[in-house]
């Protein structure tokens, strides 16, 4: 008897696991055949997998139902990864929220060429593994393009996989060299690389300073990132490296030693590659330990301003480089904060700006390439991949953006000092 | 069926063994099947070999927790140590020899650094028992993490430069390419993953677990876990048997981590995927699944990686609901009242099977006689 309920048992596990597996290839099936029916005249699948196009072969009768109610117009089907849980979510929820907001104003105006976007947002958690998750689950979804991931390792595991599929990607910022690797992928934001070259040579022209001290993050991509490449690039320059600190994200709170150290090395400038949270304690550290050098810093500082219990007077003289300021004084950015202001109930950062311009970037590519929501995938693709070279864009972040078939955006950054509690354009 | 059963006569532990491979082929085969079909979704497909990755680590920590009883939260230290040993090596060997022998002599490489490892630590925290040693590994743990994070290497036509500082001191010539560049890990390392490997490995790891436990060496490992003081007294060398279990379960976490690093392009030590979050979580799947009970090892860590996916459904709540989830099924499984509404469920419904109760509750209440 006992062997019996052995058996039995093992049989109704794999039987339980293989529900399992059954029941979603079933929920993707039928996805996609909902996405499939936008286009009932021809056999076009969205979704490149073969499995798709076999389930819908399969599903025939399904899509016999669903075709009659979206035959005019279409959508398209826009998807988004990034974290929106856990350390990073921050970065992940800015552009889900930009993204949105985007397409809710495209939609309104009429769409691209008539079709109207449909988004959805995956979470990843800030892991690359469950990015690659994120990414599969909106392809079941039907998606033809994507917008993200957010986070540098993020969307390099997910560029592996979209170059695989032939999938239309751009990251609004992913800024590490990697992921543009393929030339499926584009990006809205500066390269690590290319904002550690453009600092260096700002402060080497302007003869802001001759010895200079680095503070970084070295537990982080963006941070090691900038900081590697401006070293690179101080060697051409007339100013001096004279101490080079890391800290990591698990100490990130004293910056007294370094702060100590870049005083005695008898830096004029300290040069902060770090997110605005580590910056403004090292802006109060520095004023207790009577340091006043000139602070520069990259697009991670912008937001320093916001910090609370932060004494904005000490950010006072900070020069930056960033490609977006929430208190600019333009008509776009305007329109944006407000609106971003009054749907989420936050100041958008940086990254909100990168996605809201990533969205418009696609829409105005879709636009040159006449994209229609039946091509399939691959197609689409290959179109994008085209136009995104030959749009301009007025974006948030920079004026008159293009872009290369390497994938990098071409933008000035604009140094921003803050003077009187505000932003200043240098 | 019980006939031809007899008629083998194989022993109780033989036959639970063969259920538990049959289970895995079977899992396989339906798998192919729907792939074939095409009934599977690109999610799914996605999560194939995480899932083997999962299932090893639960398995191999099944080794320590359930098998030795003690109870190691660096698990994914060692899985940390293989994943970079192994996306090293391919990614220097990349090109100079064919994918499949790299990728195994990659494997090979990350088992034998990881039980390396599994040495090298198991040597002074195996002295530690309980408590005391659960948050030694953890710290052990961290410190692989971390030792990886400032490790810089680059390769030029001098050969190879180390540096601990960043990758500018690595002074590489113009033809040098950075191999493994501190926080930011190794990207571009081969996508040579796949599930027909990753059920292979499975087998493999069972079979070297399943053989292990009822081997002599096996038997005096639980004796260690039963009875310290009587091992000891019969003559036992505790220090070996429990060096042994921990480097084989080491070793094991180190193949995983050689199959995630082939399956993802970057490869970073972030807290998440290899901190001592990642520890507990194989933990939780080895403790929900019947602390050294093999089988439920496997279930466990199938349930576990399936269910956040499968509930994006619910968005924002996904995490929330999980956690919820997570509770329920331990209160459920484990809660003695749960396994006494059971046991009367089965005695009144099913009273012919009362005889077999199924090892995996026997198993189970082994080892907590044992914590």
């Amino acid at each position: 008897m006992k062997k019996y309920n052995k058996i039995i048992s093992t049989v109704l596990a794999s039987a339980m696991v293989a529900a399992l597996f059954t029941g979603c290839g079933n929920s993707a099936g039928s996805g996609s055949s909902d996405s499939g029916s936008t286009a009932p005249a021809d056999n076009t699948a969205d979704t490149p997998s073969e499995d798709n196009t076999a389930a819908e072969d399969t599903n025939t009768a399904d899509n016999a139902d669903t075709g009659a109610d979206t035959a005019a117009g279409g959508t398209i089907k826009l998807g988004g990864v990034g974290p929106t849980t856990g350390g990073a979510a921050v970065y992940g929820l800015a552009v889900q929220n930009a993204s949105q907001l985007a397409v809710d104003e495209i939609n309104a105006s009429g769409g691209i060429n008539g079709m109207q976007i449909e988004f959805k947002f995956e979470d990843d958690e800030c892991d690359a593994e469950k990015s690659v998750n994120a990414y599969n689950t909106l392809k079941d979804w039907g998606m033809q393009m994507l917008v993200g991931s957010v986070t540098s390792g993020c969307s390099v595991a997910v560029a592996e996989k979209t170059a695989e599929d032939n999938m239309f990607q751009l990251t609004p910022s992913g800024s590490s060299v990697d992921c543009v690797k393929y030339d499926n992928a584009f990006r809205v934001c500066f390269s690590d690389p290319n904002q550690g070259m453009a600092s260096a040579k700002y402060i080497g022209e302007n003869a802001i300073a001759s010895q200079i001290a680095v503070i970084y993050d070295s537990s982080d991509i963006y941070s090691s990132g900038i900081y590697e490449k401006f070293a690179a690039e101080a060697e051409n320059q007339p100013f001096e490296i004279v101490s080079a600190e890391a800290f990591t994200a698990d100490s990130k709170t004293d910056f007294s030693v370094q702060l100590q150290k870049a005083k005695d090395s008898g830096a004029e400038l300290v040069f902060l590659p770090i997110y605005y949270t580590e910056a403004s304690l090292i802006l109060s550290q520095a004023s207790t330990l009577d340091y006043a050098p000139i602070f520069f810093g990259c697009d991670g500082l912008d937001g320093i301003l916001n910090v609370e219990n932060f004494d904005t007077s000490l950010a006072e003289g900070v020069m930056l480089l960033t490609p977006f300021a929430a208190d600019a004084e333009d008509e776009l950015t305007k329109n944006f904060v407000a609106a971003y202001k009054e749907k989420y109930g936050d100041t958008p950062n940086q990254f909100a700006a990168d996605a809201y311009d990533a969205v418009y970037a696609i829409k105005a590519a879709c636009e040159k390439a006449g994209i229609t929501a039946d091509m399939d995938v691959s197609a689409m693709c290959e179109a994008m991949k085209g136009a995104m070279t030959e749009i301009t864009l007025d974006g948030l972040t920079g004026v008159g953006m293009t872009w290369d078939a390497s994938g990098e955006p071409n933008k000035e950054p604009k140094a921003v000092k803050i003077s009187g509690g505000v932003y200043t354009a240098m | 069926m019980s006939k031809t059963y007899s008629k083998l006569n194989l022993s109780k532990t033989t036959k639970s063994n063969f259920i538990t491979y049959l289970l895995v082929i079977i899992v396989y085969l339906i798998v192919q099947f729907l792939i074939a079909g095409g009934h599977m979704s690109s999610l799914m497909k996605g999560l194939l070999v995480p899932l083997c990755i999962y299932i090893m680590l639960a398995v191999s920590l099944n080794l320590t927790v359930g098998i030795l009883g003690e109870l190691s939260l660096g698990h994914a230290g060692f899985m940390c140590a293989g994943a970079f040993a192994g996306a090293f090596f391919s990614k220097c060997m990349q090109g100079s020899m064919p994918d499949m022998l790299r990728f195994l002599i990659a494997l090979i490489l990350g088992a034998a650094v990881a039980g390396l490892f599994g040495i090298l630590i198991g040597i002074p925290v195996l002295r530690l028992k309980g408590d005391y040693l659960a948050i030694v590994t953890l710290a052990f743990g961290e410190i692989i993490k971390n030792l990886v994070n400032v490790l810089y290497i680059g390769r030029d036509s001098d050969g190879f430069h180390f540096s601990m500082k960043d990758s500018i001191s690595l002074r590489l010539k113009e033809d040098g390419e950075i191999i493994i560049n501190g926080a930011q890990g190794i990207t571009g390392t081969p996508h040579d993953a796949s599930f027909t490997i990753g059920v292979l490995l499975i087998l493999i790891s069972l079979f070297v677990i399943q053989n292990l436990v009822n081997s002599r060496d096996g038997r005096a490992i639980m004796s260690i876990r039963d009875n310290r003081i009587a091992a000891e007294s019969i003559g036992i060398n505790i220090t070996k048997y429990k060096l042994m279990a921990f480097s084989i379960s080491a070793a094991i976490a180190g193949v995983a981590g050689v199959l995630y690093a082939h399956n993802l392009s970057t490869l970073t030590a972030l807290p998440k995927n290899f901190g001592y979050n990642m520890s507990i979580m194989i933990l939780v799947y080895v403790v929900l699944g019947g602390i050294g009970n093999i089988r439920g090892s496997i279930i466990s860590a199938v349930i576990l990686t399936l269910l956040p996916e499968l509930l994006r459904g619910l968005s924002d709540y996904r995490m929330l609901i999980y956690a919820i989830v997570l509770i329920a099924m331990m209160l459920l499984n484990w809660s003695p009242k749960a396994i006494e509404w059971k046991e009367r469920i089965r005695e009144t419904y099913f009273s012919g099977w009362k005889s077999g109760k199924g090892d995996s509750a026997k198993t189970a209440a082994k080892g907590k006689g044992v914590r």
